[in-house]
């Protein structure tokens, strides 16, 4: 057989699973609170990390990746890095279109 | 006990061969659906950033407290499905039955929630399409963005809604092999399986809820 | 059964006999036997009809394209309909033949048996996405039938949103289901890769097919999704008039084409992936020597898989995207070209002093490296900033792409289709018509698509149906060697299907090749093996049969002593 790494048969205890939860409605609250404070530009900030924390419990706990093998860690992680590339290469564009102006620029685009 | 031989495909050479592959796969497909969305979700952080003010104003049209009762209904459905798989690693047969119809049941109010926020738009001429008005287009400096942010609020909250019942589907077929006693300690992967599918969905709304909804509620609008 | 014994390879069912002995093909017969099979190896051969099928297809769209650019007038068909032949070309050519074809063909076959499996991790999964391809396919070819698309393979908006009269949604819509059928195949690959190895055949022992396809499949999985999502807002924006991607509406159009290419850059790097994957093994075959440098070649396929999603925007230079992010996705597109020159020199190196024998399979693979380097340097050409401007939108892209694509990815299509044919169908294509129809095919190929850098850089720009008489010349020795390159795609599906009665009939291992495949008997039986492999050995064990003997009798001696 190819590779069986024993995943340790973790059976997640329910006490566990309902402590998981309860963190999540209390961001869940937290992070509807948050959205009432001013914050400007920082706003989608704090609201992508909480939500990060909320994902990343349960992925570990719901989804059972803490024990699960590194095969899946890497798989679970590969998602994530390809949607950063996805993000991280087109943002560049959107960030520097308007660093080098053509000129007549400002006319062009009628302001 | 169950006969678990029988269980395992033609093609695998045993039971953990068996459980070790449908869920790597599973993972595998779920990435795939990670840049799925990931698509849309690009559309929307470019088109948030050009258009602050418009999505801002936009995105109030959107009613707090019915997202956030959505939330709290998807976010119980993960612990009842979490527990779901519990009981069938437990061989709890009745367990097993009852928590996968609460999570369909909450499932189900979700989308039917749902249903009431989009038949609310309609009514206020806020889906996409000929019907679109948005009350102040002519004041905005970007009278398009109103209408680009809806197209991301209907493409990204149908989209999951859909996923959603896709998910509410494979529910079923798991219920009915759980009444059957389908599942023990030996042989329960399918309900971790379609597990990790439904954890998916819930993870897909814990970031489209905060983005759709709550851009900068401190503003009066 | 112990594998990869050097000398002599062997099996015990190498013997022919008249008495016919039961193999996946003649196990079941009947029309439901196929169409409702899970047998990889089945599968693989309803993907092999369907696809040539979708190449004839694409043929001929070139076939009348290059009629037409024989004169410089728009004599043969109007612009518009000019506009709807390369459409339809390309979205043929690669969503329905280049995609699928080796993974889907000789993946499908060759996948499970190089690692000693019974079969793949999720057969029905592999039978739903040959039935997703064939759905999609047909929905795609009412499209064509109806009266085609013409926006151009490439979709960009708002043309193809707003301006356009022809059948983007359906066309669309065929698209978006034919990239199910990619998820599943590279989903069914990565799990079977990872789970499903015979005992001893660790990640470094695996030949390195495998190693292509499994990077293939990455690719597969992370970058079809993006298409999916990009042709489904096409659909909507089209079909409801939204703006996401129509500048009069505050969308932008080059947000489009991000996501376009975000998929269609790697896209290529599905097609050229598993090509070369069959040039590690046929290069080591036929010069009987083992690769050099395994390791580099097994991590250049994941290096250009993963490095080829870093570098889409070279392909939206001009259109608008910042010269700053230019400047990093020019950068990057040179380093993407690293790995693949890595495994030419490994396949050259692998050749220097070995025992050439110029078969069929040898041939094509020969002619994949050469027009595989001029394509890839003509790539940095195109990678370059300044000259990319000059170039853009020509026949310089044109040629480009094609000596990659045709140059490359078919010539390994073909050389991997004659190198396992007696593999798959138990029957010998005649050697000499497979010789002379490879030569036909370079010259063909060169003679279509060498004048094609050369009229490009003189300026003839793409997709236009008409142009100056001065570059009548150029483009009359391109129809010249279309028609050659026809010819030659044509005899090898002739004397392939003829050879499937009247073929000689093939042994377990005709070219005394290494790998698992070869260890069963052409074709196999249904469950592959008739015991599960166990190996113990590097791959490639390719060394004159001489030297190996004389090892193996100072071996023996020694254990004696």
């Amino acid at each position: 057989m190819s590779e069986h790494i024993q995943e340790h048969e973790h059976i997640v205890s329910k006490k566990l699973y309902f402590g998981i939860f309860t963190a999540l409605i209390v961001l869940l609250f937290v992070t509807v609170g948050v959205a009432y404070i001013p914050m400007g530009h920082l706003g989608i900030y704090v609201a992508m990390t909480i939500a990060i924390v909320k994902a990343v419990l349960v992925i570990l706990y719901f989804m059972h990746v803490r024990y699960s093998s590194r095969l899946i860690w890497v798989v679970a992680g590969a998602g994530f890095v390809w949607l950063i590339i996805l993000f991280g290469l087109a943002a560049p564009d959107y960030a520097s279109r308007e660093w080098l102006k053509v000129q007549g620029y400002e006319q062009l685009v009628g302001r | 006990m169950s006969d678990t031989h029988s269980m395992v495909a033609h093609q695998f050479d045993d039971a953990l061969q068996q459980k070790e592959a449908s869920t790597v796969g599973m993972w595998v497909f779920l990435v795939t659906e990670i840049m799925f969305f990931g698509g849309l979700l690009l559309a929307y952080f470019i088109y948030r950033t050009s258009y602050p003010h418009e999505f801002l104003i936009a995105s109030h049209e959107l009613n707090v407290t019915i997202g956030t009762i959505n939330t709290c209904v998807l976010l119980t459905s993960s612990l009842t499905m979490a527990l779901a798989v519990h009981a069938a690693q437990m061989g709890n047969r009745k367990g097993q039955v009852i928590l996968l119809v609460v999570t369909m049941i909450l499932g189900a109010t979700f989308l039917v929630v749902k249903g009431f926020e989009y038949a609310e738009k309609f009514e206020h001429h806020l889906v996409p399409g000929s019907s679109f008005h948005f009350h102040s287009e002519a004041t905005l400096q970007n009278p398009g963005a109103p209408e680009i942010f809806f197209s991301l609020y209907f493409a990204l909250t149908g989209l999951h809604a859909f996923h959603m019942i896709i998910g509410l589907g494979l529910m079923t077929w798991l219920l009915v092999k759980a009444k059957r006693g389908r599942f023990s300690p030996q042989y329960y992967n399918p309900v971790e399986v379609g597990g990790l599918y439904w954890h998916f969905v819930d993870i897909v709304w814990i970031f489209l809820f905060p983005l759709l909804y709550l851009i900068d509620r401190s503003m009066l609008v | 059964m112990d594998s990869t014994q050097n000398v002599e390879r062997q099996s015990p069912v190498d013997i022919i006999t008249d008495t016919v002995r039961e193999h996946y093909l003649n196990a079941r017969y009947g029309l439901k036997s196929w169409l409702f099979t899970v047998d990889h190896k089945r599968i693989a051969i309803l993907y092999l009809i369907t696809i040539t099928l979708f190449f004839f297809v694409g043929g001929f769209f070139a076939t009348m394209i290059r009629l037409e650019l024989a004169t410089p007038e728009g004599d043969v068909v109007s612009a518009e309909t000019y506009n709807k032949l390369f459409t339809m070309h390309g979205i043929v050519m690669v969503f329905f033949f280049l995609i699928p074809s080796i993974p889907a063909v000789l993946g499908n076959f060759l996948v499970p048996i190089m690692i000693g499996a019974r079969d793949m991790a999720f057969p029905k999964i592999n039978l739903l996405s040959w039935y997703v391809f064939v759905v999609g396919g047909i929905i795609s070819f009412i499209a064509i039938v109806m009266g085609g698309v013409d926006t151009g393979w490439t979709f960009y908006t708002p043309y193809s949103t707003v301006y356009s009269n022809s059948y983007v949604v359906l066309t669309g819509i065929g698209i978006f289901i034919t990239g199910f059928s990619s998820i599943l195949t590279g989903l069914n690959f990565i799990v079977t890769i990872h789970k499903m190895r015979a005992p001893g055949l660790t990640w470094y022992r695996l030949p390195l097919f495998i190693w292509s396809n499994y990077a293939t499949s990455i690719i597969m999985i992370l970058g079809t999704p993006v298409i999916a999502i990009t042709v489904l807002l096409l659909a909507l924006e089209r079909g409801l008039g939204l703006g996401i991607f129509n500048p009069a509406l505050g969308g932008d159009p080059v947000l489009f084409q991000h996501l376009f290419w975000f998929y269609s850059h790697p896209a290529v790097y599905i097609m050229i992936l598993p090509s070369m994957g069959v040039i590690s093994e046929v290069v080591t075959c036929f010069s009987r020597r083992r690769i050099f440098g395994y390791k580099f070649v097994a991590y250049a396929s994941l290096g250009i898989a993963v490095i080829g999603f870093l570098v889409w925007g070279h392909h939206m230079f001009v259109s608008g995207q910042s010269a700053y992010a230019g400047m990093i996705f020019s950068f990057l597109s040179f380093v993407v070209a690293i790995p693949s020159a890595v495994k030419v020199f490994n396949w050259t190196t692998t050749m220097y002093k070995g025992s050439i024998s110029y078969q069929t399979p040898m041939l094509y693979a020969m002619g994949f490296i050469g027009l595989f380097v001029i394509g890839g340097m003509t790539g940095l050409f195109l990678a370059t900033l300044g000259l990319n401007v000059h170039v853009h939108d020509t026949y310089f892209v044109v040629a480009h792409f094609h000596y990659i694509m045709v140059g490359g990815a078919v010539m390994g299509y073909l050389a991997g289709m004659h190198f396992w044919w007696p593999k798959m169908t138990g029957r010998n294509y005649p050697e000499g018509w497979g010789r002379f129809s490879a030569l036909m095919v370079f010259v063909g190929f060169n003679l279509t698509f060498f004048p094609q850098f050369l009229v490009g850089y003189l300026g003839m720009p793409r997709r236009y149906h008409v142009y100056p008489p001065e570059f009548q010349v150029l483009n009359v020795m391109s129809s010249a060697g279309a028609s050659i390159l026809a010819v030659g795609y044509l005899i090898p599906l002739i004397y392939l299907i003829w050879s499937l009665r009247y073929g000689t009939r093939a042994t377990a291992n005709p070219y005394n090749a290494t790998g698992l495949e070869w260890q069963t008997s052409s074709p196999p039986p249904v469950e592959n093996f008739y015991e599960t492999p166990i190996v113990t050995e590097e791959p490639y064990q390719y060394s004159p049969i001489e030297a190996e003997k004389e090892y193996a009798l100072r071996q023996k001696e020694e254990i004696n002593v």
